[in-house]
């Protein structure tokens, strides 16, 4: 047998993940102490991911006097029993740190008209260009084009991790004391822009390794845009009216979700962002210029002229569910392991409520900086690793019977042929969701007993198991929450349960359990 | 997609290879890049922000190719309009500072509802 070459590094902390949790996880561990931080990112840290192309408000809110706390009451409220009032403190805090020093190392805040900065929002490429250009000065190893295939075990816990290194077409691994894993969440390849590269990778690879994921049932968001087109930013359509094949106004303004949904599955639904006046049609075009690329390039004027519209899913990145953290630092239950950003379950931050926008942005900052810290302290602790670690990858990597030839193409339509359509994923009911995951399930046995494959090959074989696997434990958790709360909507049971206020902790890949617990800060009960 | 890497403004800079998230480009020796995975194109319009000689169009259609005509796009002005629009130059950040976004944000947080 050939033997590749590989690349191989040590580090004190790996962050998995090159969006703004791993940026911040990275730049902390660094500031904390940590020698040798390496951040390995699928495609390119500072354009990769759902924030690097959006144009993001922040939960950002002072200190001074009771706006915190209308704040926190209000997200309560919309967390529908979820959410947790310690989560969102500490949130709020550490976003309201973090964004003094990005402007104390001089971000671009705009100014406002009375010249006082306004920081609760960030441009997505100026901010990830910037954060690249922040942890590339700390010192951290950065491989881009660098996916991580699987994480690295050893007996005291998670000791790195495995990739590939896309353009030099090289195997890679680090060997490090502690990860973070801030891989982002799961959008199905569903266009929706900017999250192809989000397919739940780390939500496969820390299963693996032993840990929990939690409220995956809350991965039912979808975003809005022209049919034809990626750009699925929300804002402009607050401003519109929407309208079926005929010409019949069906819902004007915010909050469309729904209407939007349900005429989809009608036929065809077009909007025009015609209550927008021309004060706010500047801001829309100078704030937001790639939703009007889209238009500009076809010759539609957007303000005057009906467009076709599409829901794409935007699943787990604006839904909630991602790996189970037991704290504010994002510990997995497996020694050494964290997550952060997307790749973790937000629920004490929004429960039930979708995370897009505000939410995920100052919740990436907060749990970035809190895993990245944490991270640094466990790899100061732990002592060297004795014995040598395996990989933990199985389904696409170590298949459990022979090998065969499986096309990872046909897995991954098989997983989004579930997990796609606004009828199976977001108007849920028992019948559907069973029928489902008798095909995923079907699918996810091909992935784990004959998928198997090397190289650049691995990275696809490796997102096919992972759509599948997210998708069977998204409709595992749908199932067991007989209700409809938040995301998650159910047309068999449409009432909210009081006595079903708890999350719901999905454990194991195979035989997939299902069990409800209350979060208590720091209980690993 | 991608659907045009401009021949005659491509200076070889790999900028594009280098930064584009799902890899769709591919470097050459002594040549410029080619558009070597354009079906994994996320249509993200990245490459066009960074592109230092707006020598990239990526057409809005995300989920099929269309033809595309060069000379027209360059007399429409429509090569590079993503970077003259955010306000980038040459592949540098600049603009944020001029971003009217935050006049929404107040207006946003009434619906409760900030996904874009």
């Amino acid at each position: 047998m050939i033997r590749h070459h590989e690349l191989q590094l040590t580090a004190d902390v790996l962050v998995i993940g090159g969006g703004p949790a791993g940026a911040w996880a990275a730049l902390t561990a660094r500031a904390r102490g940590a020698e040798r931080v390496v951040l390995v990112d699928k495609g390119y840290c500072g354009t990769s991911g759902a924030t690097a192309s959006a144009n993001t408000g922040v939960w950002y809110v002072a200190p001074e006097g009771d706006a915190r706390e209308h704040a926190i009451q209000k997200r309560l409220q919309l967390s529908e029993g979820l959410g947790r009032r310690e989560t969102m403190e500490h949130v709020l805090e550490t976003t309201w740190q973090q964004i003094a020093q990005l402007a104390a190392w001089g971000f671009p805040f705009p100014e406002q008209d009375d010249g006082v900065q306004f920081r609760a929002n960030l441009r997505g490429p100026d901010y990830m260009a910037f954060m690249r250009k922040l942890i590339k000065r700390a010192g951290v190893t950065v491989l881009d084009h660098s996916p991580a295939l699987e994480l690295l075990v050893s007996e005291t816990g998670v000791a790195g991790a495995r990739g590939h290194r896309l353009q030099s077409d090289e195997a890679y691994s680090v060997s490090a004391r502690a990860v973070v894993v801030a891989s982002g969440g799961v959008a199905y390849l569903s266009k929706t822009l900017g999250c192809d590269v989000n397919t739940g990778d780390g939500l496969l690879m820390a299963a693996e390794a032993g840990a929990e994921l939690s409220g995956m049932e809350f991965s039912s968001q979808y975003g809005i845009c022209p049919a034809y087109s990626s750009v699925t930013k929300g804002l402009p359509y607050f401003w519109a009216t929407f309208s079926d094949a005929s010409g019949r106004v069906i819902h004007k303004g915010g909050l469309w979700q729904l209407t939007v949904a349900e005429a989809l599955l009608e036929g065809p639904v077009f909007a025009v962002l015609d209550r927008a006046p021309p004060h706010v049609q500047r801001w829309l075009r100078t704030g937001q210029p790639n939703c009007f690329l889209p238009h500009d390039r076809i010759g539609i004027d957007p303000f005057r002229e009906r467009f076709p519209v599409t829901l794409r899913s935007e699943g787990t990145v604006r839904g909630t569910g991602g790996i189970r953290i037991y704290d504010r630092s994002g510990s997995t239950g497996v020694p050494g392991l964290y997550a952060a950003g997307d790749a973790a379950s937000r629920e004490t931050l929004v429960g039930a409520a979708t995370g897009g926008g505000a939410p995920n942005a100052a919740w990436a900052i907060s749990s970035g900086t809190s895993s990245g810290g944490a991270a640094a302290d466990f790899a100061r602790q732990s002592l060297p690793q004795t014995r040598a670690a395996s990989a933990a990858g199985a389904a696409g990597l170590r298949p459990r019977r022979t090998a065969a030839h499986v096309d990872a193409e046909t897995l991954i339509q098989r997983a989004q042929g579930e997990a796609l359509p606004i009828d199976k994923n977001l108007f849920r009911s028992a019948d559907r969701m069973r029928a489902s995951l008798v095909q995923l399930d079907a699918a996810w046995e091909v992935a784990r007993d004959r998928l198997a494959a090397r190289g650049r090959a691995a990275v696809r074989a490796r997102e096919a198991a992972a759509l599948l696997a997210c998708a069977r434990l998204g409709y595992r958790s749908a199932l067991a929450r007989v209700e409809t709360r938040g995301l998650h909507r159910r047309l068999d049971a449409p009432g909210l349960d009081p006595t079903q206020a708890h999350s719901l902790a999905v454990v194991g890949l195979d035989e997939i359990e299902v069990r409800p617990y209350r979060y208590i800060e720091g209980s690993q009960a | 997609m991608i659907e045009l890497l401009s021949k005659e403004r491509c200076t070889g800079c790999n900028l594009c290879v280098r930064i584009c998230p799902t890899n769709v480009f591919e470097a050459v020796d002594g040549d410029i890049p080619t558009l070597a995975r354009a079906n994994a194109c996320q249509t993200c319009f990245m490459c066009e922000l960074y592109c230092p000689v707006d020598a990239l169009y990526v057409s809005p259609y995300a989920d099929r190719s269309v033809d595309v005509d060069e000379a027209a796009l360059t007399r429409a002005r429509t090569l590079g309009s993503y970077a003259r629009e955010m306000g980038w130059q040459k592949a540098k950040p600049r603009g944020a500072e001029r971003d009217p976004t935050y006049r929404f944000r107040a207006a946003e947080r009434d619906y409760d509802h900030t996904s874009s």
